[in-house]
């Protein structure tokens, strides 16, 4: 398993935003924090894209990573078909079609390839991102606040959905939304100037429902913590 | 498609009119019915000219066109010629192409050449411009795909720049096609034996005004064909 971590600092200007090591273990790991604390950045870093602050250290990543943002990234002009193999025409590889159908049908866009973004809903352009995050087949993903843009019945289903997709990766998700962490996350961690801190998420397996009183405490507990 | 013919018949009926009252003489305005009957008389003189004119323009805007692209898109690969190419552009856009007319004839003397080559520069701009202008204009986070999946300067051209600026290249093929016959004319102004431009002139210095009309017709019959033809095209591929 290739590692997938940093070590080293973010800064930004005179802000330090990061300092330490952060290794991204097996499973689901929920990235949160109030705004601005740098979240994104990090998870940016991470995926080797570039950022705003200076990186001061060494990033490991797998060669291959699946990237979901908070935007779908749809080309306009492209059907869903070439939309989900846009990043391995990217990469210079080709998509086997079988595959690719099965992918389609799995994120229930069975019928649909031959459409343009403009006639999907948005839960569906979500799924012809996430196709196209798993089409590369690569072995972590980090994920941008991706279910932040659809409504709440759309996100839920969305979020099993992913869920059950990615099974076996590493995911890294930035989110500021407490009951997506508590839904999906297997590790919490929150990001404030004082560092990196880690919420243990309930121990049922995920995804899971909030139930009692516990899980409305953890709520609490990041609620507190993305709002500063 | 009714709506613009229905103005274009009462555009010309008040022309016949103004004609009928008298104030003007034929030589100044022509009736339409004189031009229509002279452009019947002499159809053999102006097909004659107009096959000449028409190559001229739709192998400049070929020409154009192609170089335009290329152009463009060589810039998005290669980061030193853009530095370079860039400040040569933007003063380029400046000068009026219209005044390299007579460059042209000397450098490339009295035949298709000229015609073609001012009408290719007339094309060339807009097309360059609008295609530079839509590359550049990708949004960050669309290019973040390029990124992960570690793609080469050619393929994010490919896949994502070229793509996303179909829209707007679409516009400037559009002005384009509506420039180019006016290239190719201005080119028959300033010296030519053949081509509608140069009917144009030879009419008006034998005060043949209905035959100058009826070749300007011929013109802007030309530019509205050809800019409806680039739209069919451009909706088709986009």
């Amino acid at each position: 398993m290739t590692d997938w971590s940093i070590d080293g600092s973010l800064t930004l200007g005179p802000r330090l935003l990061f300092r330490g090591a952060l290794r991204v273990e097996a499973g689901w790991t929920c990235l949160m924090g109030a705004s601005g604390t740098g979240k994104t950045t990090l998870l940016r870093a991470l995926a080797g894209l570039p950022v705003a602050a200076a990186l001061a250290g060494t990033v490991h990543r797998p060669e291959r990573i699946g990237w979901m943002a908070q935007a779908d990234l749809l080309q306009p002009h492209l059907t869903v078909e070439q939309n989900a193999v846009l990043l391995e025409r990217l990469a210079g590889r080709k998509a086997d079609p079988d595959r690719l159908a099965t992918l389609l049908g799995s994120v229930g866009l069975e019928g649909l390839s031959r459409r343009y973004p403009h006639q999907l809903s948005g839960g569906q352009r979500q799924r012809v991102a996430l196709a196209r995050a798993l089409l590369q087949d690569a072995p972590v993903l980090a994920l941008d606040e991706p279910f932040s843009a659809l409504d709440p019945a759309t996100r839920q289903q969305m979020q099993h959905m992913v869920h059950g997709a990615v099974a076996g990766r590493r995911v890294l998700m930035v989110t500021h939304d407490p009951a997506e962490a508590l839904r999906l996350a297997d590790r919490i961690l929150i990001l404030s100037e004082a560092g990196l801190r880690v919420i243990s998420p309930p121990a049922a397996p995920a995804p899971r429902r909030v139930s009692g009183p516990q899980d409305w405490e953890t709520l609490g507990q990041l609620a507190a913590a993305v709002a500063g | 498609m009714m709506r613009g013919l229905a103005s274009f018949a009462i555009t010309l009926a008040l022309w016949q009119g103004i004609v009928a009252l008298g104030l003007l003489p034929a030589f100044v305005l022509p009736a339409p019915v004189a031009v229509i009957e002279t452009a019947l008389k002499s159809r053999a003189l102006l097909a004659t000219h107009f096959a000449v004119t028409l190559i001229e323009v739709l192998s400049g805007l070929f020409i154009g066109a192609i170089l335009g692209m290329s152009l463009a898109v060589m810039l998005q690969l290669l980061p030193p010629l853009r530095r370079y190419a860039d400040p040569v552009l933007a003063a380029s856009q400046s000068v009026p192409v219209f005044v390299l007319a007579p460059v042209l004839t000397i450098w490339l003397g009295y035949g298709l050449g000229p015609k073609v080559a001012m009408t290719v520069l007339i094309v060339f701009f807009p097309v360059l411009s609008s295609l530079t202008d839509a590359m550049d204009a990708l949004p960050e986070a669309d290019l973040d795909l390029a990124r992960i999946a570690g793609a080469s300067r050619w393929r994010s051209v490919r896949f994502l720049r070229f793509p996303h600026a179909q829209p707007s290249l679409a516009s400037g093929l559009r002005v384009a096609a509506t420039y180019a016959p006016t290239g190719a004319v201005i080119g028959e102004w300033i010296g030519a034996s053949k081509g509608l431009g140069y009917l144009m002139l030879m009419a008006n210095a034998r005060s043949q005004t209905a035959l100058m009309f009826a070749a300007l017709a011929l013109i802007l019959g030309l530019t509205v064909t050809l800019r409806a033809g680039v739209t069919a095209l451009m909706r088709r591929w986009v």
